[in-house]
């Protein structure tokens, strides 16, 4: 797709109707978690964002407590239509995928153990995992736009990754520890360009 | 195995503040406070037996919808063992408003504040610089979600399906339900 730098393609919720149904619709496609779904919904099908508004929308929706995908929703409510749009965009992420879940609940006990049942999962789980990796790699191309340095990104997200993937460190202190340096270096950065 | 609970309404309202102050501290998403309901729910109250805890995040982990549902899970199991389904729906929205609430009413301020002055240099600057970590963090999340396929020498055929899956959704537009039905089905048949 050859999209346009300059996107007149921006679209907008148009009512609490279509942010409930909107995301209801997602909810319901989300297996293993909504964030997959939520970057191919949100900005490639309805456009609401580009890859940067996401990115940066995301950045606040992860260093706030709570689900962050449930922060998302609420940032995209709350921005359009206030406290109701958070209302409608809640409702729509929870009602349907909790009636679902609570009739799973329901049926769990009979068909836990059936052998089929435990490798779709598996099968399934694994395909999920993939779907949050490539989800991060689309991402990346955001940061081509970016003021930092490609180098300096890099550097920063290798260096998330191992603390976070490989050596399991608490989140809140990469958050914290590496956010810090990275806003820091930022600052900086954007300090430089105002001055020159 | 699992108790039979006798709940006044002193033990529900101590289990909606303990879920208020959960709220608070789930930085990173409500999976990161699920140890401490383990030991709150089962281990501390004894409310819960450790197989409806397991269940709980199994069920929401496969089924569609956000993963914070597995405590609504926990407040219908918790409900069940309190008397039945009306209160297992009590269970559920006492739960659920308890982790939901702190943290939405935080959020909506904070992303009112920081979109009024987003060209603020500091909120900028924390944009830019918290760009490149959290879509690390993605990937590293999606890392974490592979490792439950186990040894990659014995079980490669999930590896696989893993590789694969990310290298098509990065680089094609296929839909993600074909590539989650088609996971579902090769594992069904025990083929991965």
């Amino acid at each position: 797709m050859d999209s346009s730098k300059n996107s007149t393609l921006r679209a907008q919720p148009a009512s609490l109707g279509d942010l409930f149904l909107s995301f209801t619709v997602l909810a319901l496609q989300g297996f293993g978690g909504v964030l997959a779904i939520a970057q191919r919904e949100l900005v490639e099908r309805k456009r609401w964002f580009t890859n940067e508004e996401f990115v940066e929308e995301w950045a606040v929706a992860q260093v706030m407590p709570g689900p962050n995908i449930v922060n998302l929703a609420i940032m995209i409510g709350g921005r359009y239509f206030g406290v109701p749009g958070v209302l409608a965009a809640l409702a729509g992420m929870f009602t349907a995928p909790l009636v679902v879940v609570l009739s799973i609940a329901l049926l769990y006990a009979q068909y836990a153990s059936h052998p089929g049942v435990i490798g779709a999962l598996r099968g399934m789980g694994a395909v999920a995992a993939g779907l949050v990796v490539a989800t991060g790699l689309r991402l990346a191309a955001s940061l081509r736009n970016s003021p930092l340095s490609i180098a300096l990104n890099s550097v920063l997200g290798l260096l998330c990754f191992v603390a976070v993937a490989l050596l399991r460190w608490p989140l809140v202190y990469v958050l914290l520890g590496l956010g810090g340096v990275a806003c820091a270096l930022a600052y900086r950065k954007l300090g430089g360009e105002a001055g020159a | 195995m699992t108790p039979v609970l006798d709940l006044g309404w002193s033990d529900w309202l101590q289990l909606f503040t303990h879920y208020l102050t959960l709220s608070l501290l789930s930085v990173g998403g409500g999976i990161t406070t699920a140890p401490d309901m383990h030991r709150y729910l089962v281990n501390q109250q004894g409310w819960l037996s450790d197989a409806q805890y397991t269940a709980s995040i199994a069920i929401a982990q496969s089924a569609p919808g956000p993963n914070i549902l597995f405590v609504a899970l926990l407040g219908w199991h918790l409900g069940l063992n309190a008397g039945g389904i009306g209160w297992a729906l009590f269970g559920v929205l006492v739960c659920m408003l308890g982790i939901i609430l702190p943290s939405s009413i935080l959020v909506y301020v904070t992303s009112r504040w920081s979109h009024e002055n987003r060209e603020l240099r500091a909120v900028r600057a924390f944009k830019l610089g918290m760009a490149p970590i959290v879509i690390a963090l993605l990937i590293a999340t999606g890392w974490i979600l592979a490792s439950v396929n186990g040894d990659p020498l014995r079980h490669w055929p999930l590896w696989l399906i893993t590789v694969l899956t990310a290298v098509i959704v990065w680089r094609t537009r296929l839909h993600l339900l074909w590539l989650l039905g088609l996971g579902g089905l090769l594992g069904w048949f025990g083929l991965v």
